[in-house]
């Protein structure tokens, strides 16, 4: 058990203080605009909770939250068992290790921006690998908006899958070769081997997996920025950004960031559940 | 567990999709403007580097570089110096509010940027840092002080407590200790978490983008700007994207085996 000793808050003091600048100070603002009416004349008015009853009957916000909700289950479906599958396969050891991970970690070290980019210059009719060859049964990012859905998910799917891939890679090094000696005398199938051994094993990389996607699929805002320019699909930060009036603005912000407070609680109770002490065990890796 | 044989074909498959946008980018970086628009060439017809060329002579090109890799240096710095005794602290102590405190850093790393955005200019103004490195490294600390402590209370919870104690007992203070003996142990550690911040503040563009808008304008935004501007040079975007993958090339090899760790917060 670790020992109690409340001077470690001096030791957390100065993370405390950039932190709380650089998110607490913020977000008081966002509280702050939320309540009020901006005039013209920059006066300030008190409105209550006019914002927040305006966002929640927008259609607009409702539209864009399915929208992302829709997203991110999309997401999920494709990239998770994707990424599992693309694990099991990877080999597990000689020069194929090295390999297999660096490459596959590339596009998570693209900037967003530039992954928005490369899908665009990919993408297009008239100058893309992509848009070429697919133009002849009728692709048009820029068009229609069923294939932009599809290109952004691609997108997405090019985007991430590795993360799940190589979380799910870590799980699977970790099985001792004493579980798949006894399956073996056991005869068991590969599909109980799966079932029994590994997905166990997996299942706490991959709740990970599962919640760091759903987060960040839900927050996206760049990587379709750049391939649609703010058009259709509109997710929810893109609608944040182009709501115009400050105090709707900051009340779906609000209501925004409390979606997310509530995802990260399950995210914490679920990583930490399996720990020893109150604060997590780094685990082995 | 053995392997089907044919299993490589998997990873296989799946590299050739990764690859394919990246080359259409790299390609794309080798060729002229006449050749893109007008004609679909698989591979360059001639490897010019007149694109690199534009990019290098060109003073806007490299002050945007420049910007976006001193407040990502800046950041990475002041990232890892307040999450080393933060960490410290978490992986050593129970102190009052330390779950909620814990909590609470998660919650940042997974805050909407767009959700921070909104006050940004009036915040950084009235203290005199709209529009400077510092203001982007600054509030890039958002989610990469969550994510350095959380790596880092990972590693530093692999180092027995017992050497702690015996230091103390060798008559070493806190500081001493701490730089002399601690930190040379989990090297590592601050490696991977330093190399992760650089990262998520490399490739971020919303905050980056609504911090700096004239005097220091980042990589990403001048992108952004001519990408979706009129009469688009794609022969120079291509190659000032093919730049911007280098940071993560050069360094992706030293850290290839703590990839999953650091991009689940150290949790794996």
């Amino acid at each position: 058990m670790k020992p109690v000793n409340h001077g470690a808050w001096f030791l957390v003091l100065p993370m405390l203080i950039i932190v709380a600048f650089t998110a607490v100070i913020p977000l008081m603002t966002v509280v702050n605009y939320s309540v009020q009416y901006v005039a013209t004349n920059a006066q300030f008015h008190w409105v209550g909770d006019l914002w927040f009853r305006e966002v929640l009957h927008s259609e607009k916000f409702w539209n864009a939250l399915w929208r992302n909700l829709v997203f991110s289950g999309c997401i999920l479906a494709i990239e998770i068992p994707l990424g599992v599958l693309i694990a099991l396969n990877m080999p597990r050891k000689g020069w194929g290790v090295p390999v297999c991970l660096v490459l596959m970690a590339l596009p998570l070290l693209v900037p967003w921006y530039v992954v928005g980019m490369i899908w665009q210059m990919f993408g297009r009719v008239d100058i893309g690998l992509m848009g070429v060859m697919l133009r002849d049964i009728g692709y048009n990012y820029e068009g229609d908006p069923i294939d932009a859905w599809f290109t952004l998910i691609l997108m997405d799917v090019w985007h991430w899958t590795s993360l799940v891939a190589l979380l799910a890679y870590a799980g699977l090094v970790s099985i001792p070769d004493a579980y798949y000696q006894a399956a073996r005398i056991d005869g068991a199938s590969k599909w109980s081997v799966f079932r029994y051994i590994q997905l166990p094993k997996m299942a706490r990389v991959l709740t990970i997996a599962v919640l760091l996607r759903f987060m960040d699929s839900f927050m996206i805002f760049t990587e379709p920025f750049a391939v649609i320019a703010g058009g259709d699909p509109v997710f929810l930060s893109t609608e944040l950004k182009q709501t115009v009036e400050l105090g709707q603005k900051a009340a779906m912000s609000l209501i925004y960031f409390l979606i997310i407070l509530l995802m990260s609680w399950i995210f914490y109770t679920v990583m930490t559940r399996d720990d020893g002490e109150p604060i997590g065990q780094g685990g082995a890796s | 567990m053995k392997q089907s044989r044919f299993a490589w074909i998997v990873p296989a498959l799946y590299i050739l999709f990764l690859m394919a946008p990246l080359y259409w980018l790299v390609a794309m970086s080798f060729k002229t403007n006449v050749e893109i628009t007008t004609r679909f060439t698989l591979v360059p017809e001639t490897f010019n580097l007149n694109n690199y060329m534009k990019v290098f002579t060109d003073e806007r090109w490299r002050s945007v570089f420049a910007n976006s890799l001193i407040y990502v240096g800046l950041n990475t710095v002041i990232s890892v110096a307040v999450a080393l005794p933060a960490a410290y602290a978490f992986s050593r102590y129970r102190f009052f509010g330390d779950k909620h405190l814990f909590f609470w850093l998660l919650t940042n790393r997974m805050a909407p940027a767009a959700v921070f955005t909104l006050p940004f200019f009036q915040l950084y103004s009235a203290f005199g840092l709209f529009d400077t490195h510092i203001a982007v490294a600054l509030a890039h600390c958002l989610f990469n002080v969550p994510l350095a402590v959380w790596i880092l209370e990972g590693f530093m919870s692999g180092v027995p407590r017992e050497i702690d104690e015996t230091a103390y007992i060798d008559g070493h203070s806190f500081p001493s200790f701490f730089i002399r003996i601690f930190m040379p142990l989990i090297a590592s550690g601050i490696g991977v978490a330093a190399f992760f911040c650089f990262m998520f503040s490399w490739v971020e563009y919303l905050i980056a983008d609504s911090l700096a808008r004239s005097a220091v304008i980042p990589i990403t935004t001048r992108l952004q700007a001519l990408s979706q501007a009129s009469g688009t040079d794609w022969g120079v975007l291509a190659a000032a994207g093919t730049l911007t993958l280098i940071p993560g090339a050069i360094v992706i090899w030293f850290v290839r085996n703590y990839i999953a760790k650091g991009f689940a917060l150290g949790r794996v």
